[in-house]
């Protein structure tokens, strides 16, 4: 079945009071973009927030105003779909620091000016503070369930830890409940290559018309290769050349793997803002739920009541099964229902995204509940 | 709602209603929902198998990926009223670590296994001489998950060394009982009620 295309439904909430951050400051003026599919019922208890991703946005099933491409989760959230708008009214909101509606450094400051790196670090803990504002707006004391995947499910992680009476049911999807080494070696390698770039200016590039293209794109690509299993690598690219017969001896795209990546990279700089792609992955660098609770994970979910549910897929190397598994036992610990299950797929950290039909079905037993 | 496995049956008929459960290798969910569903339990599971994983949670359990071997380390003692081990005894690495496992987590804990001294197993045995495949068995010996074949006084010697309390047992033969003192014989399965006081 094919349904019409969603065109742009945001909406944006102007935030009356400043929001509070956890690094002390607090954020004026600001703006949440989201969206929402489905009827909120009568006892307004019917609703889920679905939290998105590091490059993501609240366009989870309406076009990309961009791209034009559809939203990023339509094969799991629409009419009959594992998240039934039918059943559930959806909300997706684009977290502050983004570029994409809500307020990040590329938004004016109360100056006039862009905020660049005038914009004050912020956490997964203060993302989801907007989100909170926003239910607040809405009229919902008390979510159906929160979802995300990757950096997604930290903030259904922060939410059900830090605000536990907002939602009766959490779903983590490839997530972590604190960043690694290993994942904070990855961000710092693009943040570098972000403010290598001259064209960066210390984050106020904005009036240049021209902003760090080429850091951020080799930013997108390393990252890029973090979202793909090995195994998925060779599948689709193996040794294969680039519309050629033989190897050039310089240093053009030769292979497939490098002409993709080069066009995921510039592809990026065409939808996302250079300083965003820096605070957002601060954020996630600095998540640590266990320290936000004096060291011990259970701690983070003594007060919450809520059921809960993580998957994890067992080609993701970036936040592999083992995370998972460390915030299952923290929550059997705490007490509370949890399910848990490894997925396979073969196309690494971003299965979440793709068509993996048993998490189709994971998803909608869960929320069904 | 289809009737429970025999040895399934017995320990849904002796479980205190709206007690709390974990079933360990709780297979598709077959008695966590039977005991949600009739008894009002608080059923948690763990299940090694992620399409019977997939399965329970679709059926609205809370069941957690994990190997009993390895994963039952993680649970708080004393945290639920009864740990219950259905026909997956006899597929661990180290059934004894297992079962104090069990006896750690849950106030008490239902066990149920099949006999290997079975008659009909003792039978095959002897006049084949070959591992028996039998009706309840029926897995050859080279991809069995059963890695370890035990008898109904083999489980009564472990639990008298150990110094576990058996607080009840089931006996049975296809769907019919036989008494204690057969057991050994002519039970193809027994459930123990166990506890450590």
């Amino acid at each position: 079945m094919t349904t019409a295309p969603i065109l742009d439904e945001s909406k944006v909430l102007e935030l009356a009071d400043p929001l509070p951050l956890d690094g002390g400051q607090s954020l004026p003026g600001v703006r949440i973009a989201y969206e929402t599919h489905g009827t909120l019922n009568e006892a307004r208890n019917n609703a889920i927030l679905i939290c998105h991703a590091l490059t993501g946005d609240h366009h989870v099933v309406s076009n990309h105003p961009k791209t034009g491409k559809p939203g990023w989760w339509v094969r799991m959230v629409g009419p009959g779909k594992p998240i039934d708008t039918d059943r559930f009214h959806v909300i997706c909101a684009n977290v502050i620091g983004s570029c994409m509606g809500s307020t990040g450094p590329a938004s004016p400051a109360p100056d006039g000016e862009p905020w660049g790196m005038r914009f004050p670090v912020i956490t997964i803990r203060d993302m989801v503070r907007g989100h909170i504002a926003l239910l607040d707006a809405l009229g919902i004391e008390s979510l159906h369930a929160v979802v995300g995947g990757s950096m997604g499910g930290m903030q259904v992680l922060s939410l059900a830890a830090n605000f536990p009476e907002r939602t009766r049911a959490a779903l983590v999807i490839a997530s972590t409940a604190r960043h690694s080494a290993q994942n904070i070696a990855f961000h710092e390698v693009g943040r570098q290559a972000i403010m290598a770039d001259p064209e960066w200016r210390e984050g106020k590039y904005y009036e240049h018309g021209k902003g760090p293209e080429k850091g951020l794109a080799v930013a997108r690509m390393a990252a890029h290769i973090t979202y793909l299993s090995e195994e998925g690598l060779t599948a689709k690219f193996g040794r294969r050349l680039q519309d050629r017969a033989e190897k050039t001896f310089g240093f053009d795209a030769d292979f497939q793997i490098e002409s993709y990546l080069r066009y995921q990279g510039l592809s990026f700089t065409d939808r996302f803002d250079a300083n965003s792609y820096l605070y957002i992955t601060r954020a996630m660098d600095y998540f640590d739920l266990a320290e936000e609770h004096g060291g011990l994970l259970a701690n983070a979910f003594a007060q919450s009541k809520a059921r809960f549910c993580l998957v994890s897929f067992d080609t993701d190397w970036l936040y592999p099964t083992a995370e998972s598994r460390n915030v299952v036992h923290a929550l059997n610990a705490a007490g509370l229902p949890v399910s848990f299950v490894e997925l396979s797929a073969p196309f690494g950290h971003d299965s979440f995204l793709l068509d993996v039909p048993a998490l189709d079905r994971v998803i909608e037993g869960f929320l069904k509940q | 709602m289809t009737a429970l496995r025999p040895d399934l049956a017995v320990i849904a008929a002796n479980v205190a209603s709206g007690s709390s459960l974990l079933d360990v290798g709780c297979g598709d969910g077959t008695l966590m929902a039977a005991l949600r569903d009739q008894k009002h339990c608080d059923a948690r599971g763990m299940e090694l198998d992620p399409a019977n994983v997939g399965t329970c949670v679709a059926r609205g359990l809370a069941v957690i990926q994990g190997d009993a071997d390895k994963d039952l380390a993680f649970y708080p003692d004393k945290s639920v009223d009864y740990a219950i081990l259905s026909q997956t005894l006899q597929t661990a690495m180290r059934p004894d670590m297992v079962l104090e496992d069990l006896l750690r987590i849950g106030r008490k804990a239902f066990v149920s296994f099949p006999n290997f001294a079975h008659w009909r197993v003792r039978m095959s045995l002897l006049w084949n001489g070959r591992m028996p495949v039998t009706r309840l068995l029926p897995i050859p010996w080279y991809e069995t998950p059963n890695i370890h074949h035990l008898t109904i006084n083999d489980f009564r010697a472990l639990v008298k060394e150990r110094g576990i309390t058996v607080e009840g047992q089931w006996f049975l033969s296809g769907d019919a009982r036989c008494s204690a003192a057969a057991a050994n014989f002519r039970a193809e399965h027994a459930v123990f009620l166990l506890s450590r006081s």
